[in-house]
């Protein structure tokens, strides 16, 4: 009897719903973190402040904190979704600061004339943004924002744990639990399966770093 | 060009009018009411040791830099403070850096081409069409497929000068365009901005290169602490400058 390559089937489907919530979360916070970067670097005044306030407030939330808030605050508020929607949102929100900082770190590695010649021809604030300095940011964020992403799609496993349910956590924790499984065998199931989404993102991670570095 | 001989024919109209343009940097004040007219095809030459602020004076134009007193005109128009108002100024208003600043993650011929299809909404074809007469014109057309950091210093600055032309401007600005250059790349980006002048464009040029100042300016300005202390026609000013502050500069950069 063995507690992994009996129930191989169960674990596979546990991997692709955990896969779901990584691939949901990756592009999700890389959306909103951008966006928030967008706002921290904006000419606008209350978008910087709002940016700012952002990035203060949820960074320092623990992630637990940010779930609960959407699963049990949401509803009382009339908002009504599923624990995956939530979890995933959850996940998103708590991610999208992290992802902003690294992002940001990348704005300020472009130099001040990248921006200034964009202006120089034209370019609005958005489009300077958008063609100019995010494309150059994002290559430079590489390193961060992947020890971001790798990070969140760990958290993913917490994310499982609150109760999305059928990802792998919920899984491994099914077998040890309920069918009495041993806990060390399975969990290291648990572990290999999520070394499956992990490994491959620092592999393509440093690939995407040598395709697309550029030269100043 | 085609727009060379109307440019040519509407020359005297006043182009760029600053009107007593202040600006400080904290306390210190930069720009010290500055009154200065650029006239439609005219060849302005601004020099002065550093620190007169004629860099600043060269990037409030299209707005880089924002001033605290005064207004500046072009076209008429007075500038706009800030969005799409002030980026569509800015789409006829050519500028070239120091340190060319061409966008490092695009090719040659993609920074040529951006601002034509972004800003002015051009179909790809017609503006890489363009783009390809410009990089031909400045003589890099072979590098067009390279990154900017594959090109030299001269040529990176040429290709900043296509890319300026592109937008089809009313007026170039050069803010000290040889200055980053070894001296034997000095001369192929002065002869296209020689043969830029030649062409009737107007242009108003920051640099410490007298030799250009001599052959293709109409009037040079010296700035010294901020202020305008000196206009003149090149020979004149050379040769017979007016104040001691001129007298004292050339003095020491004709020297050597």
């Amino acid at each position: 009897m063995d507690p992994v390559l009996d129930n191989l089937d169960l674990y596979w489907s546990g991997f692709l719903r955990s896969l779901g919530i990584c691939l949901w979360g990756l592009v999700g916070s890389l959306a909103l973190g951008t966006l928030i970067a967008a706002f921290r670097v904006s000419p606008i005044p209350s978008l910087r402040w709002f940016g700012t306030a952002w990035v203060t407030v949820i960074r320092n939330c623990p992630l637990t904190v940010v779930l609960f808030f959407f699963a049990f605050g949401f509803p009382e508020l009339g908002i009504n979704r599923s624990y995956y929607v939530f979890g995933v949102s959850a996940l998103i929100v708590y991610t999208s600061p992290f992802v902003c900082e690294a992002l940001r770190s990348g704005i300020n590695a472009v130099s001040a004339g990248q921006a200034e010649a964009a202006r120089a021809i034209g370019l609005t604030f958005t489009q300077s943004l958008g063609q100019v300095v995010l494309p150059q940011a994002f290559r430079t964020s590489i390193p961060p924002l992947g020890s971001v992403l790798i990070a969140m799609f760990k958290n993913a496993a917490v994310v499982g744990a609150f109760g999305v349910g059928q990802d792998l956590f919920s899984v491994g924790k099914g077998l040890a639990n309920a069918q009495g499984y041993d806990a060390l065998p399975v969990l290291t199931g648990v572990a290999v399966f999520y070394l499956l989404i992990t490994l491959p993102a620092g592999a393509i991670l440093a690939l995407l770093e040598r395709k697309v570095a550029i030269v100043r | 060009m085609t727009s060379a001989g109307e440019t040519r024919a509407a020359i005297g109209q006043p182009l760029v009018v600053l009107d007593h343009v202040d600006k400080w940097f904290g306390q210190l004040h930069v720009l010290r009411d500055i009154n200065l007219t650029v006239n439609r095809g005219e060849v302005v030459v601004v020099i002065g040791p550093s620190g007169s602020g004629k860099s600043t004076l060269c990037r409030a134009i299209n707005r880089l830099e924002t001033i605290d007193k005064g207004t500046i005109s072009l076209d008429g128009q007075p500038l706009p403070q800030e969005g799409k108002e002030l980026a569509r100024l800015r789409a006829e208003v050519g500028m070239v850096f120091q340190s060319f600043n061409l966008f490092a993650h695009k090719t040659i011929l993609e920074n040529v081409t951006l601002g034509p299809i972004k800003v002015r909404k051009q179909k790809q074809a017609d503006a890489e069409r363009r783009a390809k007469e410009l990089l031909d014109r400045v003589g890099v057309a072979h590098q067009a497929a390279k990154y900017p950091a594959q090109l030299s210093g001269g040529q990176q600055q040429r290709v900043a000068i296509a890319r300026a032309l592109a937008m089809e401007p009313k007026v170039m600005l050069f803010d000290e365009p040889t200055s980053a250059l070894d001296p034997e790349m000095i001369a192929e980006v002065l002869d296209v901005m020689v043969e830029l002048a030649e062409g009737g464009m107007t242009m108003i040029v920051v640099t410490h290169e007298m030799g250009f100042a001599r052959e293709a300016a109409n009037r040079v300005v010296f700035m010294a602490d901020g202020q305008v202390v000196e206009e003149n026609d090149p020979e004149t000013f050379f040769t017979r400058p007016q104040s001691d502050r001129a007298k004292d500069f050339l003095g020491k950069i004709l020297k050597h």
